[in-house]
């Protein structure tokens, strides 16, 4: 990874990136559950030094913290991470920084750190990052956690350096939710799973012959809400990721699809034709009763709901083509909100509520799109032609999308303003409908 | 347009009906199924009238245009066939699947896919198949026939498959 990192930035100090911008260009790690590609370069991220942590013990550390926090912050496009080979010196706490060393490479922050063993299993990390031009630290830690917490206490770290540094909260300790189909001439496998954020530790949820699409995390973060077709026709399940146990919600006659949460976690928004056309319907989860919003011959569907609950946004082509549409949570009040293009669909709130993404066709193919609710002004953030599923990080800086590349579905995640891209490669199978999660809770 | 395809619906329906008139068989307790009887005075079999071809089982997709669940007239022809095929089996029953191609948004073509499969339903019941002979299934874009991303592909998903 350390060399990858390298070739990366050597090439672009070499300026030789920008020439290689409309090529391939990724790295390649042997043990990583997906590799990074960034697509686009990062013109103004923070030049970062992470220094790898000193290590105390024997043998070798389930994770090396420090490596995971670099990657993060790099896979973010906020920093410019400063290659390993370039630093004068290795330090590893407060009184060991010598400013100097880190002024002449440029760096304008600086992480360094420490782990060792702190009992059978159990392993004590800390870290400091420091603030270059001022010569002063800016946050510091320390932590005693089991081995299996290692990757979570990096992200957590990256969390607490990225907020140290732009002043937003990060959401690297966060996870995400996609699909997989693999494809055999022998069989069909579809694989809902739950990686955390950097596409690790993936975990399958559920497996299945017939499809799975549209996987929404309950707000806690603890459920998903999602549709399969293993039972030959569509269904929404929502399953407890704890246990694994799960509840079929809507099986009506007819498509049952896009379920979404509201933000109490207590109802879901879902699809159903079940009086003959597509129509919105709410499901209070406790006591199952439902409530149908739309009653029009068009198709209305995608639902989502405002951070505030008080509206849901939805597709619906009842002026001939997909457009986006708010009402109230009682139905009412329908208003369409987005008139350039002839495709505007799956739109789903920003975390403060300001913002829509959604998937756009402005006649260069479908897009990802931020809508903005003041200005209505609609901002198409990627170039490839047939993206999907769009989903904002929690701290509303990212977007996950699906796209295709090379034939084959794979994940990307754009900055909210289009500036940074990287597609994120799982290596197996097509990958799909991917939903970024809430906050995850504090270990 | 339009009068071009009433006329042409006529005709059709009357071919149909004769065709089932002539048949004792289409009294089997399905009682929507026969309710069509009263139209007809057409005569003639309907094998000229039939662009689709024999084989009912091979020739059984109705294909559509891009966002669009209207059937074209040539397909109507292709239902017409099958529907007629239900009336002269009675007892049987029909699976329609809707599919879309994967441009646009999963749950929007789930919808779309939808309404092609009940599109399809719709003309078979005018032509007096039982709706309830009728299951409609829509699979989206989930089961592409094509797995290519090009228009002749797209074109190829975009259809409603009767299986009887």
């Amino acid at each position: 990874m350390s060399f990858c990192s390298n070739t990366v930035n050597t090439l672009r100090r070499a300026g030789v990136l920008s020439m290689l911008a409309g090529l391939m260009f990724y790295c390649v790690n042997a043990n990583a559950a997906l590799e990074i590609e960034i697509t686009q370069g990062v013109e103004a991220g923070i030049p970062i030094a992470v220094v790898p942590f000193e290590w105390n013990g024997p043998g070798a550390p389930p994770h090396f913290v420090s490596d995971i926090v670099e990657s993060d912050l790099k896979r973010s496009g906020r920093f410019d991470t400063i290659p390993r080979g370039d630093f004068l010196s290795n330090p590893h706490d407060h009184l060991q920084v010598n400013y100097k060393d880190w002024r002449l490479i440029k760096a304008e922050a600086l992480v360094v750190g420490r782990m060792q063993r702190a009992g059978a299993n159990q392993y004590q990390v800390e870290f400091r990052v420091f603030d270059v031009f001022k010569s002063k630290q800016l946050t510091g830690f320390r932590y005693n956690v089991p081995g299996k917490s290692l990757r979570k206490l990096a992200h957590q770290i990256s969390d607490i350096v990225y907020e140290a540094l732009t002043g937003e909260r990060g959401a690297f300790d966060t996870r995400v939710a996609y699909v997989t189909l693999e494809r055999s001439p022998t069989r069909t496998r579809y694989l809902l799973r739950v990686a955390d954020s950097d596409g690790f530790g993936a975990v399958t949820i559920l497996e299945s012959k017939e499809p799975i699409l549209s996987p929404a995390w309950s707000p806690d973060g603890e459920r998903l809400a999602y549709v399969s077709f293993e039972q030959r026709r569509s269904m929404i399940f929502v399953q407890r990721l704890g246990d694994g146990k799960r509840d079929l919600v809507s099986s009506y006659q007819g498509v049952n699809g896009a379920p979404a949460w509201s933000p109490d976690g207590r109802t879901l928004a879902v699809v159903s034709s079940r009086e003959g056309n597509a129509e919105i319907y709410t499901i209070n989860l406790q006591n199952k009763q439902t409530r149908r919003l739309t009653n029009h011959i068009a198709i209305d569907t995608e639902p989502a709901f405002s951070p505030d609950g008080s509206s849901i946004v939805f597709t619906s082509d009842r002026a001939g083509r997909p457009q986006i549409y708010r009402m109230r949570m009682d139905g009412s009040g329908v208003q369409r909100l987005t008139f350039e293009g002839t495709y505007n669909a799956r739109a789903s709130y920003s975390p403060d509520g300001k913002r829509l993404t959604m998937v756009t066709n402005q006649g260069a193919g479908y897009r990802i799109g931020v809508f903005n609710l003041d200005s209505k002004g609609l901002l198409v953030i990627t170039d490839t032609t047939l993206d999907e599923s769009p989903s904002f990080a929690p701290n509303g800086a990212m977007i996950l999308y699906a796209t295709q590349q090379g034939g084959s579905g794979v994940l990307s995640a754009v900055s909210a303003d289009g500036r940074v891209k990287q597609v994120l490669r799982f290596q197996k199978g097509d990958v799909r409908e991917p939903a970024w999660s809430p906050y995850n809770r504090k270990l | 347009m339009r009068n071009k395809t009433s006329i042409f619906l006529v005709i059709i329906l009357s071919l149909t009906v004769a065709a089932c008139g002539g048949k004792k068989g289409v009294k089997d307790g399905d009682e929507e199924g026969v309710s069509t009887t009263a139209l007809g005075d057409g005569t003639g079999g309907m094998g000229s009238a039939l662009g689709a071809g024999g084989d009912l089982a091979t020739n059984n997709k109705v294909y559509f245009e891009y966002d669009s669940a209207s059937v074209t007239d040539e397909s109507r022809l292709l239902i017409e066939a099958h529907a007629q095929d239900l009336l002269n089996k009675p007892g049987t029953t029909a699976v329609l699947e809707g599919h879309a191609d994967e441009r646009g948004t999963r749950e929007y073509n789930l919808a779309l896919a939808e309404r092609r499969a009940i599109s399809v339903a719709e003309i078979m019941v005018a032509y007096g198949v039982a709706r309830d002979r009728m299951q409609t299934i829509s699979y989206g874009e989930e089961r592409p026939e094509s797995l290519e991303h090009n228009e002749s592909a797209w074109a190829l998903n975009r259809r409603v498959v009767i299986l009887r």
